[in-house]
């Protein structure tokens, strides 16, 4: 009797199980899984708008000497190399400094810094543009301390356009960061500290020989999410500086954007763009499953 | 006493408080500056005058003039609020059922559900828009809400949340002879409510502020979202900056408003992914 009713209750739950994953799964399938694999599919087709054939691997000979994407390409990797590190230095600084418990003030501080996570990518975009003209707030204030005699072309020039882009998403971001890691400070065992501190191991050598180590799965976590947002950077750029000046912000998303939306769409192409993000990500993905299993 | 005050006073306090004022004034800046903006006429502001002005009612009835208010609004709230309830319900019912009703087929197919949280965007948008358009659904509302409803994170959100739901509520109100689904409605529901919370500020933000999808799909002035319609205004070849703002706040305050009244759960959703 019991193998029988057990088999019953088996399947009954089976069948309870599908009903409750099944619409899930349906819409997957349709808005992730079959998307993905058709624009895998475009990637192989060149042409222009409705009148495409399959070209085999000319996109990717197609990528390689592209010079506009090429300089997308190094766009992105220019910000993330230099964005990811100093704004998760920061967050760690920040996070530090936020976690001693006698702090005077540390919820306004705390609310103050994280509140850039509030806005939207638009609204801010904005407000940046706004601020950061040639005759702006940005360029009369540090004037007025002194830093700079002439005002910055933030908008104009391809240099300072990367260096606002790069300030701007810092700002945004490193509060949503800092987040993280409070939370994961505040979870480590307080003796320990207290123990390094009564040793006479000073704050600074505190935190680089104890709280990083201890917090390496969240700084990790963090590095990925903040590198997989930055790759599929649009919003800001789009807003900001549209790409420009002559390229020098030009993202692999404003790219794609502007190739399927913008052109005369040549949407095979825009696919094979679209996959060198895919790749990055899987392979940055695969790193850092490596990493954290190494540790265990 | 005095000592004790003078010794614990130090250098290195000196420079905590330094610089955590000068990092909160940088962080709240910008939203100040919008804010008198706001009052600004658009010379003023692109000349960085950093005082208040006596613009806002001129800017007000400006950007009344130039934008359908209420109708962008109307815009913006309708599909955050579809998108919020829809989300939630199928995905939170998803995640229940991965950690409930665990077999081997669900499992494998749940790791499937957690590598497309590493699809970006970009890779999907052409095919989604062919396929869109193909529906005839260009230009509409369903066309932003429908791409979006089963999210993998809110699953993956929900399933790691229910690891804390007691089983044993689940085991006595089968014994008082619930269904599956009376179990999840009356007894689950109630007892995950800051779970709901937390997972229905982090689909608000993501609707309310998403940009480039609808920027895609719609055409129409009528149909834009408030996201949309500031950066239209912004992107102007000469923006009336003074109208921006006003904008920029009123697209900016259902998300303050949330931050503020739901601050916990606010940043409870923010952590969720790493617990």
């Amino acid at each position: 009797m019991s193998s029988k009713r057990a088999e019953q209750l088996g399947r009954y739950k089976n069948i309870t199980g599908w009903m409750f994953v099944t619409p899930a799964l349906v819409l997957m399938g349709i808005f992730m899984i079959y998307p993905i694999l058709w624009s895998l599919w475009m990637s192989f087709q060149t042409g222009k708008g409705v009148r495409t054939k399959f070209g085999g691997f000319d996109n990717i000979v197609r990528l390689a000497n592209d010079p506009i994407f090429l300089k997308a390409l190094f766009n992105t990797m220019t910000f993330l190399a230099i964005q990811v590190p100093i704004m998760i230095f920061l967050a760690i600084i920040m996070a530090s400094l936020l976690n001693k418990s006698n702090l005077w003030a540390r919820g306004w501080f705390r609310t103050a810094i994280f509140l850039p996570c509030v806005t939207s990518l638009v609204a801010y975009s904005i407000l940046f543009k706004s601020m950061f003209g040639i005759d702006g707030v940005v360029n009369q204030t540090l004037m007025f301390i002194g830093i700079v005699d002439d005002p910055i072309g933030w908008l104009t020039d391809p240099f300072w356009a990367k260096t606002l882009i790069i300030i701007s998403i810092t700002w945004r971001w490193t509060g949503y960061n800092m987040i993280f890691y409070l939370s994961a400070m505040q979870n480590i065992d307080a003796s320990i500290y207290e123990a390094a501190r009564i040793d006479g191991i000073s704050a600074w050598r505190r935190l680089i020989s104890l709280t990083i180590p201890m917090m390496k799965p969240v700084i990790l976590f963090t590095t990925v999410t903040s590198t997989i947002g930055t790759l599929q950077l649009f919003d800001e750029v789009n807003n900001l500086t549209q790409g420009g000046p002559s390229d020098s912000t030009l993202t692999l998303s404003l790219y794609i954007f502007n190739l399927t939306f913008k052109f005369m769409p040549s949407y095979g192409y825009a696919a094979t763009v679209s996959y060198v993000i895919v790749f990055i990500v899987v392979i940055l993905a695969f790193l850092q499953f490596r990493v954290s299993r190494d540790r265990k | 006493m005095m000592k004790n005050i003078f010794i614990r006073f130090s250098f290195a306090d000196l420079f905590t408080y330094l610089f955590l004022a000068v990092m909160a004034f940088l962080s709240i800046f910008p939203f100040i500056w919008m804010v008198i903006g706001a009052t600004n006429n658009s010379i003023d502001i692109t000349k960085g005058k950093i005082s208040f002005g006596d613009q806002l009612w001129v800017n007000i009835a400006s950007f009344f003039e130039q934008v359908d208010v209420g109708l962008i609004f109307w815009n913006s709230s309708k599909i955050t609020i579809i998108t919020c309830v829809l989300t939630l319900g199928i995905s939170s019912v998803a995640g229940y059922g991965f950690e409930v009703f665990r077999s081997k087929p669900r499992e494998r197919l749940y790791t499937m559900v957690l590598l497309t949280l590493m699809i970006p965007f970009a890779a999907l948008m052409i095919p989604l828009f062919i396929s869109i358009a193909k529906a005839g659904l260009i230009n509409t509302h369903a066309a932003i809400i429908l791409p979006g409803l089963a999210s993998a994170f809110i699953i993956f959100y929900f399933r790691q949340c229910t690891k804390a739901f007691p089983p044993e509520l689940r085991d006595a109100a089968k014994v008082d002879g619930l269904k599956e689904w009376q179990i999840f409605l009356y007894i689950y529901l109630p007892v995950m409510k800051s779970t709901y919370a937390a997972a229905f500020i982090i689909v608000f933000m993501a609707s309310w502020n998403n940009y480039l999808w609808p920027l895609i799909v719609l055409q129409s002035n009528e149909l834009k979202t408030i996201t949309l319609v500031i950066s239209s205004l912004a992107s102007a070849y000469y923006p009336d900056y003074g109208v921006v703002m006003v904008g920029t706040i009123f697209a900016t305050i259902p998300t303050l408003a949330i931050f503020f009244l739901m601050q916990r759960q606010f940043v409870q959703g923010m952590l969720g992914a790493v617990k």
